[in-house]
């Protein structure tokens, strides 16, 4: 019969086809359950949102970029974003939601201190792995988290080097928003300064409110406190938004960088491209990278942001550096260790290089701070940064400071035999986990 | 070349030593920099800019100031801006346009010929640090001395009172021979003073001493202090003690400067809490609606002055006049459509206003993040609101804050003129005073309050405009603003416009006045505790309204 010869290659061809669905449902079901999480955890929203979002995008767009070299360990990349909305008790809601609900294998992730503090028990309790990209003022040291920003030897002190060398500062204000990163750093800065001979008298320390917006009374200090004959220097650790009305009172009040040069620890590009950058030329800050550094490396990193924001006017900063570095080192650590494991990947993390976007290698160091180069810049009228410094090799990132009494003596070493976030090399014992988590 | 680049330097280097010898003789000085003839010509001497280092560069500039031409100033001017550029292939030294498809037209620096057309990598600006921005600054100043503008000179010599050289001496000496006007022959004969001071020369510390007598010029005390702690086996003690009684006379000044400054800041903060709090004062002080969006309506007012130069690139000197309106407009509008959609649902229940208003400052926040995005935007300073207006040498005020205090006075004359003296304004006040009434005289209560609203939110928008200027504009703008302006009307009397003046300015000026005393953080807390005990005294705030709206 016609019909049943026909309808017998139609049924196999069916089957076959339902076979063929099943096969590749299978198989997606499969590559769904199996892809490397990447969990994002960047404030979206509110006051942080400004610095944080362009992190998120460069996270994504790494993942994008290894998901197009195939993946890693045969697995296409999978980034879970979430938004702690610049609130810090939710950055550990959060992680605890992406280690334990999304089951994340490596979080990256917050902007200010008290937000990684807030993470910090969490990742520990969990075992989870943060990879944090922003300078920061020290002090810490967790199994769980790679600090891939600067550290303070890495960004205030060579800040001071430069100001007290090629500048001939003498007489110092240490300005900065009233929290813990200005408040731990000007205490490193101020002690660091003492031990270089910088008299009490010559040392102006003021702390401001976050979002201080009337700098009248500080700039017309600052001026009269430079007027004294000896050369006055700034060093700023205001939080990133008070910046822009601080910089316009100086020029306003006809301070110029020439006579009190100021530098700053969290003005970059970013922050720059909100305004016009007139008033500010000749100001400094003190960096890993710069966007203006000329390198091959730079150039593609460039080109590869533009062509993912579909934007050529978005700038490159220092902490997508970092993320950048962060990224590339996990992702070789994952392929050299052939794991997602956490206590895999920290192994293999160790001794790491990645190339800096500047030139040179980046290498993690079993403290879990990166060696990374310095590089101090001066602000152009177009918001991007003339490289005036470079430290002549790259600088170790020290987890505690040796210019505080109290972390003088601390080390850290995740490695055997210390295995240990804050080992004093004088008692040779292991501080214990509430100091190295700065509780 | 790099052997050739060494022997260039030296020979400048030469060249200075002796012109720095010969100007140890004014008159040799004078004659020698107008006719000696220099080893190296200009042109030369800009060849070797692009590729020298920073110290390198700083030889170079001062023997191209060793010129004083038009050209050799121009070219500092130039690389002082960051004007000039060289192109990356040939080192040529270039000055750089715009033309049109993205490409820079290169144009020679001296000759003006140009060099054909190049993407703007290709060009590199001709980098300088601060410390060759100072030394062009002065450099520039040596030759400014000699303007005939008399404002040029004013300013050059501005310029050089910061950092005084030794070698400066003979051209300030040249300058005062032909100065007229006394208001640079005054910082002239100071920056002559100062140095004589530090000179060998002690027949002329006494008249030098006397001169700096009550200077305000901060480097006149410098020089006074440097003289007295000097050694001195060459100079009497009564010089001394003339030295310390000039610097007690400056003090003395200094803490009077100090005590006016701290006015003017207090009065430029109050000026700045005025503005925030004007709008509040009609929304909240006579409506009595307690408006968490407030300080959105400032940032919308912001935010249309962002939009406003955008429109305008052109004419940015005036885009602030006609933002104004516009700002008004656009807060104003949407104040309307929030009473009318939301609030006036909401009479009489402030607990759910406070709710819903906060809601809706948190939509405006997110609507303004989503449309112009999350960062900061940048909002142009009028050239006109730049710089300071200098009372006396030591004690300067900014245009910015100025032209704030001025404004933040005639808005609030214009609303008072409002209030007393339009129809709208005598509606309004009925409203307020006792609805049913004002309702039974034929008043449409319901457009009046409309009206009101949209009043205190359009003001709130030109605050906005005028707020643009001082800080960030961005999704948080209004945030910061918010606490500060219910705690003016608060303090100063609800429903009290003249309240919320004095209110304004006094915790501006108590603010300041804590500021030096005790730094900012705990200024604002003294503030604040002050403002609480205060209310608890006066729960009604400075200027109390009586009226049976109150009573109610």
């Amino acid at each position: 019969m016609v019909r049943s010869n026909s309808s017998k290659p139609l049924l196999k061809t069916l089957s076959k086809a339902v076979g063929i669905t099943a096969l590749s449902l299978g198989a997606a079901f499969v590559q769904a359950a199996d892809t490397i999480k990447v969990g994002v955890l960047h404030s979206l929203s509110g006051t942080m949102a400004i610095s944080e979002t362009t992190l998120k995008d460069t996270v994504l767009m790494m993942v994008e970029e290894q998901n197009k070299k195939g993946g890693l360990l045969g697995k296409k990349l999978e980034a879970v974003v979430v938004d702690p909305a610049s609130n810090w008790p939710l950055f550990a809601e959060k992680t605890r939601e992406l280690l334990e609900k999304d089951k994340v294998d490596v979080i990256f992730g917050c902007w200010t201190s008290v937000s990684r503090k807030s993470v910090l028990p969490v990742v520990e309790e969990l075992n989870g792995l943060l990879f944090y990209p922003v300078q920061y003022e020290g002090e810490e040291s967790s199994k769980n988290v790679f600090y891939t920003g600067a550290a303070p030897n890495q960004q205030a002190i060579p800040a001071v080097d430069y100001l007290m060398n090629e500048v001939g500062a003498k007489r110092w204000v240490l300005a900065g928003t009233d929290y813990v990163y200005p408040r731990t750093t000007n205490k490193i800065l101020e002690s660091y300064l003492k031990s270089k001979g910088v008299d009490a008298k010559d040392i102006m320390i003021s702390y401001t409110p976050f979002g201080h917006s009337d700098w009248q009374t500080i700039v017309s200090d600052i001026k009269k406190f430079g007027a004294s004959g000896k050369k006055t220097a700034v060093v700023s650790t205001i939080n990133g938004d008070a910046n822009v009305p601080f910089y316009k009172e100086l020029a306003n009040q006809g301070v110029s960088a020439e006579n009190i040069p100021v530098v700053a620890f969290s003005v970059g590009e970013e922050e720059l491209s909100g305004f016009d950058a007139k008033p500010l030329v000749g100001h400094l800050a003190a960096w890993n990278y710069f966007m203006s550094a000329e390198s091959d490396a730079n150039d593609a990193f460039i080109d590869q942001w533009h062509a993912y924001t579909k934007n050529e006017d978005r700038v490159t900063n220092d902490p997508m550096e970092a993320t950048y570095i962060g990224f590339e080192m996990w992702a070789k650590a994952v392929t050299k260790a052939k794991s997602v494991s956490v206590d895999d990947v920290r192994q293999a993390m160790y001794g790491m290089t990645v190339p800096n976007l500047t030139g040179g290698l980046a290498k993690m160091n079993t403290n879990h701070h990166l060696s990374k180069p310095v590089l101090i810049g001066e602000i152009q009228e177009d918001g991007q940064f003339d490289i005036v410094w470079k430290t002549q090799s790259e600088v170790k990132g020290d987890a505690w400071t040796d210019y505080l009494p109290e972390s003088k003596h601390l080390i850290s070493d995740w490695t055997a035999p210390i295995q240990c976030g804050n080992y004093n090399t004088v008692t040779k014992t292991c501080g214990g986990a509430q100091v190295a988590t700065g509780q | 070349m790099r052997m050739v680049h060494g022997l260039l330097l030296w020979l400048i280097a030469c060249s200075i030593s002796q012109s720095v010898l010969a100007a140890t003789d004014v008159e040799a000085t004078v004659s020698q920099s107008s006719q000696a003839p220099s080893i190296m010509t200009l042109q030369s001497l800009i060849d070797t800019l692009p590729t020298a280092s920073y110290d390198e560069k700083s030889i170079l500039i001062r023997s191209i100031a060793e010129k004083s031409t038009d050209d050799s100033l121009a070219i500092l001017t130039a690389l002082l801006q960051g004007d000039l550029f060289y192109i990356k292939k040939t080192q040529q030294l270039v000055y750089r346009a715009p033309t049109e498809g993205k490409q820079y037209r290169a144009i020679a620096a001296l000759t003006g010929e140009i060099l054909g057309e190049y993407k703007n990598r290709k060009l590199k600006k001709v980098g300088i640090n601060n410390k060759l921005r100072g030394e062009l600054k002065n450099a520039i100043a040596l030759v400014q001395l000699k303007s005939p503008d008399s404002r040029v000179r004013q300013h050059a010599v501005d310029a050089l009172m910061g950092s005084l050289q030794p070698e400066y001496l003979p051209l300030i000496h040249q300058a005062l021979l032909v100065e007229k006007d006394n208001q640079i022959r005054e910082p002239l004969m100071v920056a002559k003073a100062v140095l004589d001071l530090s000179s060998k020369e002690t027949e002329l510390y006494r008249s030098a001493i006397n001169t700096l007598h009550g200077s305000l010029y901060p480097a006149a005390r410098i020089a006074l202090i440097k003289f007295i702690e000097a050694p001195h086996h060459h100079s009497s003690s009564v010089l001394i003690d003339q030295a310390k009684q000039a610097i007690a006379s400056i003090d003395q000044k200094v803490k009077l400067n100090n005590i006016a400054e701290n006015v003017y800041f207090g009065i430029a903060l109050g000026a700045v809490l005025l503005l925030a709090a004007i709008g509040l004062a009609i929304t909240f002080g006579v409506m009595g609606v307690i408006n968490m969006a407030h300080g959105e309506m400032i940032m919308l007012g912001a935010y249309t002055t962002f939009v406003v130069q955008q429109c305008m690139p052109n004419h940015l000197n005036y885009s602030l006049l006609v933002a104004i309106p516009a700002a008004f407009l656009v807060s104003g509008l949407v104040g309307v459509l929030i009473e009318r959609s939301v609030i006036r649902h909401l009479y009489g229940r402030t607990l759910e206003t406070l709710l819903a208003t906060f809601g809706i400052s948190l939509i405006l926040q997110q609507a303004v993040r989503s449309i112009f995005g999350p960062l900061n935007q940048d909002v142009n300073t009028p050239d006109w609101m730049a710089g300071t207006f200098s009372v006396n040498p030591g004690l300067a005020l900014t245009y910015n804050r100025l032209y704030i205090i001025l404004f933040s006075l005639l808005l609030l004359a214009a609303l008072a003129l409002v209030l007393k003296k339009t129809l709208f304004g005598l509606q309004m006040r009925a409203v307020t005073l006792n609805r049913p009434m004002a309702s039974s005289m034929g008043i449409k209560t319901g457009w009046v309050d409309a009206l009101t609203f949209g009043l205190g939110s359009g003001i709130a928008g030109i605050a906005g405009v005028a707020l643009s200027q001082l800080t960030n504009v961005g999704p948080n703008l209004g945030q910061a603003y918010i606490i500060d302006s219910f705690m003016v009307v608060v303090f100063g009397g609800v429903g009290n416009l003249w309240g919320t003046l004095v209110g304004a300015m006094s915790l501006g000026i108590a603010n300041k006045v804590f500021e030096p005393l005790a730094g900012a953080v705990l200024a604002k807390i003294i503030v604040l505790v002050a403002i609480i005990l205060f209310i608890q005294k006066r729960p009604r705030g400075l200027f109390a309204l009586k009226g049976r709206a109150v009573e109610g």
